[in-house]
């Protein structure tokens, strides 16, 4: 059996002694791999986990390795740089300040881009600096910088490509740490949730723009330590390596690998980076003409891989060793604060005159109702009444066009999403929104994002452990008490659709709500389980947690609500208690048609 | 800067931008139909452009060896799957386009000896070389990937990109070619002289997009592709091929993408690699249009030309820098005026 610790300690062990096996040639190889890892490995994080497609990671291993070219090689440094000069150390700092500059800088302006406009602004300032650098008169133009000083470290010349070596993959390994501890954390939950669950993420709290600015900011970094590498390692730099073509190299590497894979990374790496090698050795002669022959092969080997294995040659790899079951075990760890409840019949929310149009289409006219503490309140009505609708509209998923929402007395209805969130709104969602491969304890922590308040920093070091373990122990808690424990393991997408609707009330009450959202809860779930989930909203009632549903069970919403609301067209037509409701002449002939 | 200067640089600015203007409008074309983001235009264009340039200097271009290996592929695969399904009577069909297509364009070029042919047919034969490749490129290597999402799409598209500007490296070396123009004198209109090619490049433009605006409007392929463009499953329902919708797509890309090579050939040197950046500056105009306007987006190219033209006067070196900066702004203000979370894949 493999377990993850004796992969990386074998890995290891290979590191250690390869350079001693192999000949300085493939040295310099391994280096280059190395440098290229550390890019990659970035680029899994931006691309392959948080969806973010980035043409330019390139242009930022050029900033790291123009700062420290220049830095530790000009003569004459302007006086507000003069700090920086002369040791590869303050280079190396000068890179980082002005990458992560530039990165905030660029990230904050394209991280706004929906979609494909994203990888199509990368490749327009991943132009422009290419050419800025070929341009630039102190930069030495095309002809580049050279006589870039060597490594000092610890007094330890890093002249020798074999001491550069150590180096290069001490840095791999420190980047594929960090990284892996990253996305096992709550700010790696939220970073996971980016692609495919950023609206899910948001109503639970998550802020996504600034989880897209952390990874960018991350990749650009790895980016830029590599080109500070490059430089020393070099000791020469010009435009050539900081290309567009170079950032769609790295790109390939990253999908070649595996690009939802940490590892996939630097096997990635090291697959294109042979090839080329030994694609450049063998295409000239046999094609009789020299150039850049093996962007053919690796133009086509994209597309076979986007065609045939799309999610690269890692996973492929990973099933074939038999690797040890994860560990299964809930942490132990002391309950999180929980928020106290207000009193019960003070009103939680207030829906006034709320309209909500989509172009001509009026979803909602003038929609009034309240949901106090301490009671289940049921919003029905026939398919297309405008129930979602009214659902998103008062917990900021979606904006109302007219109107005022009201939360625990304050006027949310300009808030986003994840601003109710933390007010004390929870919900869940129609269409379920759970991440499918992740599993059934990490979606519903997922809900617990705002409860803990650790950052990124904490979390990149694993300095985060003990709050984590508390997030795990209350969403361990919550999938137990919807009766999911049994499947706490398991790929929520391997779940049947009602248990995913449950899960997604056990990360709702993972947000310690006051007042839960349902929508439609109790579709797909079987009549046992219906029983168990309405004896579940009953205590939640009983604790004084207010509860707004939208149900078409009429059964389960008679049986249980304490006021019922009913829409027909948009508009509210009854409102009362279960048994008004159910004689009101509207009501019957929205559901039922009229009899003329 | 006196007015002399300003209306060189204009009509500089121009000339280009219209050529901006056309790769914008097969970029929107193909995106709106296909949702890819089809970075391998400027090898069309560079395509185009190399293929006059060896017929012209007397040599079998290598486009011809590419359609005909490139046929074969799309012929194997194709026919693999006609008879798998059993659909036979499609054989005749596929053997026709991509075998004896490929074979009958070969035997013509063999027959004739393109180089001394006038330049129309020399323009003609480049064509049938370059533009099948477009609907063939679909075949293979977007069409098993229609339903995935526009990022996967977009890797696949730089993949072609970078195949295709390898090949073009083996077919065309590494030096440069420039035509002739297509006609020697000019016009002069009080103190501006504007080039004869300038008046080619400007009136094939203008021709063009009235013809695709006729396709568009009047012709039953013209409203399929729309109909795909606005909704690609209720096309299928009214029984439109999405198959058909996207390789026409690309039909038009490429001819667009290969005929603006042979446009601008005799006014600036064509190498195996400058479609790349060309293409890109369509984009550009193609993004200020949202690719989605036909208009906006030509409006955007012709825009991007006048800027790279006085760039080009007032900071040559920053030309690239400048233009591709551009971009930046134009897709924020995209952003910002499109308010929503966005779910993605």
């Amino acid at each position: 059996m493999m377990s993850p610790r004796l992969f990386l300690a074998g890995f290891v062990v290979v590191l250690l002694v390869a350079p001693h096996l192999v000949s300085e040639f493939h040295v310099t190889l391994l280096n280059y791999i190395g440098l290229y890892s550390i890019v990659a490995v970035g680029l899994v994080l931006l691309t392959g986990v948080g969806g973010l497609m980035s043409f330019g990671q390139a242009a930022f291993v050029g900033l790291g390795g123009y700062a420290t070219a220049y830095l530790t090689t000009a003569t004459n440094l302007p006086a507000g740089l003069a700090m920086f000069g002369g040791s590869p150390w303050l280079g190396l700092l000068a890179g980082i300040i002005l990458t992560a500059t530039v990165a905030l800088l660029l990230g904050l302006l394209t991280l706004r881009l929906s979609g494909h406009y994203l990888p199509l602004g990368t490749i327009a300032w991943s132009i422009s600096l290419y050419f800025l650098f070929g341009n630039l008169e102190f930069l030495g133009g095309h002809t580049g910088i050279a006589g870039i000083p060597a490594l000092d470290l610890f007094g330890l010349p890093m002249k020798d490509n074999r001491n550069f070596y150590y180096l290069i993959w001490v840095v791999v390994l420190l980047a594929v740490w960090l990284t892996i501890n990253l996305l096992d954390s709550r700010e790696g939950r939220a970073i996971r949730a980016l692609k495919g669950g950023a609206i899910m993420a948001e109503a639970m709290g998550v802020d996504t723009a600034r989880s897209k600015v952390v990874i960018f900011l991350i990749a650009a970094l790895f980016g830029c330590i590599s080109g500070w590498l490059y430089a020393h390692l070099q000791r020469f730099v010009n435009p050539t390596p900081f290309s567009l073509n170079m950032s769609i190299e790295y790109l390939f590497m990253a999908v070649l690998g595996g690009a939802a894979h940490v590892w996939g990374a630097v096997l990635g790496a090291g697959v294109i980076t042979v090839l080329k090698q030994w694609l450049q050795d063998w295409l000239p002669k046999l094609l009789g003409a020299s150039g850049n022959f093996e962007m053919i092969v690796f133009g086509l080997l994209m597309i076979f891989v986007l065609q045939r294995a799309r999610d690269g040659l890692w996973p492929i790899l990973a099933r074939r060793v038999p690797w040890q079951g994860r560990q299964c075990a809930v942490p132990e760890a002391a309950a999180l604060l929980r928020k106290p409840l207000p009193e019960a019949g003070r009103v939680l929310l207030e829906a006034r005159n709320v309209v909500k149009r989509f172009g001509g289409l009026v979803a909602n006219n003038n929609m009034n109702l309240a949901v106090q503490a301490g009671e289940i309140m049921a919003l029905i009505g026939p398919n297309g009444a405008g129930k979602s609708t009214m659902f998103n509209c008062v917990s900021g998923v979606d904006r109302a066009t007219e109107g005022e929402v009201l939360f625990c007395g304050r006027v949310v209805t300009e808030l986003d999403s994840r601003e109710i969130a933390r007010l004390g709104m929870s919900r869940t969602f129609q269409h379920v929104r759970l991440l499918p491969t992740m599993s059934v304890l990490e979606n519903a922590a997922i809900g617990a994002h705002l409860r803990g308040s650790k950052g990124v920093i904490p979390a990149l070091l694993r300095l985060e452990r003990g709050e984590e373990r508390q997030l795990l122990a209350e969403a361990a808690r919550q999938v137990e008490r919807v009766g999911l424990g049994a499947a706490m393991f398991e790929a929520a997408g391997s779940l049947a659709l009602g248990q995913q609707r449950t899960l997604e009330i056990a990360r709702a009450l993972c947000a310690d709500p006051c007042l839960l959202l349902l929508d439609e809860p109790a579709a797909g779930l079987r009549y046992m389980e219906k029983q168990a989930l309405a004896d579940l909203l009953r205590k939640l009632r009983g604790e004084g947690m207010g509860i707004l549903l939208v149900e078409h069970d009429m059964d389960f919403v008679m049986g249980l609500a304490d006021r019922v609301v009913v829409m027909e067209f948009g508009e509210k037509i009854a409102e009362g208690l279960p048994e008004e409701v159910q004689r009101n002449p509207a009501v019957i002939e929205a559901y039922l048609g009229g009899v003329e | 800067m006196d007015l002399q200067i300003a209306l060189l640089l204009g009509q500089d600015g121009i000339t280009n931008g219209a050529i901006y203007a056309l790769l914008s409008l097969a970029l929107v074309l193909v995106f709106a139909v296909t949702r890819v983001i089809f970075i391998p235009q400027g090898e069309f264009v560079a395509y185009g452009a190399l293929t006059l340039a060896s017929f012209q200097a007397g040599k079998l271009p290598g486009t011809l060896w590419l359609l005909i290996g490139v046929g074969i592929a799309v012929a194997v695969v194709d026919l693999v799957v006609a008879i798998r399904s059993r659909q036979r009577r499609r054989i005749p069909r596929i053997i026709g386009w991509n075998l004896v297509y490929p074979a009958l364009a070969a035997a013509l070029i063999f027959a004739l000896t393109p180089a001394e042919l006038p330049l129309l047919a020399q323009v003609v034969l480049s064509l049938i070389l370059v533009v099948p490749l477009g609907p063939m490129t679909y075949r293979l290597a977007f069409q098993p990937l229609a339903e995935a999402s526009v990022l996967v799409l977009l890797i696949v598209a730089v993949g072609v990109h970078f195949a295709m500007v390898g090949l073009g490296l083996l077919f065309f070396g590494a030096e440069g070619s420039r035509t002739p123009a297509f006609s020697d004198g000019s016009l002069s209109l009080g103190s501006l002289t504007v080039n004869a090619q300038t008046l080619w490049v400007l009136g094939s433009s203008l021709s063009l997009i009235v013809v695709l605006a006729f396709f568009f409007e009047r012709t039953i392929y013209g409203k399929a592709l729309r109909a795909t463009a606005m909704n690609r499953t209720g096309a299928r329902l009214m029984g439109i091929s999405t198959v058909m919708a996207g390789k026409l797509s690309f039909l038009l890309a490429s001819l667009i993408g290969a005929f603006s090579g042979i446009l601008i050939a005799p006014i600036t040197t064509v190498y195996y690699d400058t479609g790349f950046l060309i293409g890109l500056k369509g984009f550009v105009g193609a993004i200020v249009g949202a690719l989605s306007s036909y208009p906006l987006a030509a409006l955007g190219a012709l825009l991007v030309g006048l800027l790279e033209a006085f760039s080009s006067f007032w900071a040559s070196a920053f030309k690239e820098v400048i233009v591709f900066t551009l971009i930046i702004p134009v897709l924020v203000w995209l952003s910002l005026t499109t308010h929503h979370v966005e779910e993605e894949e």
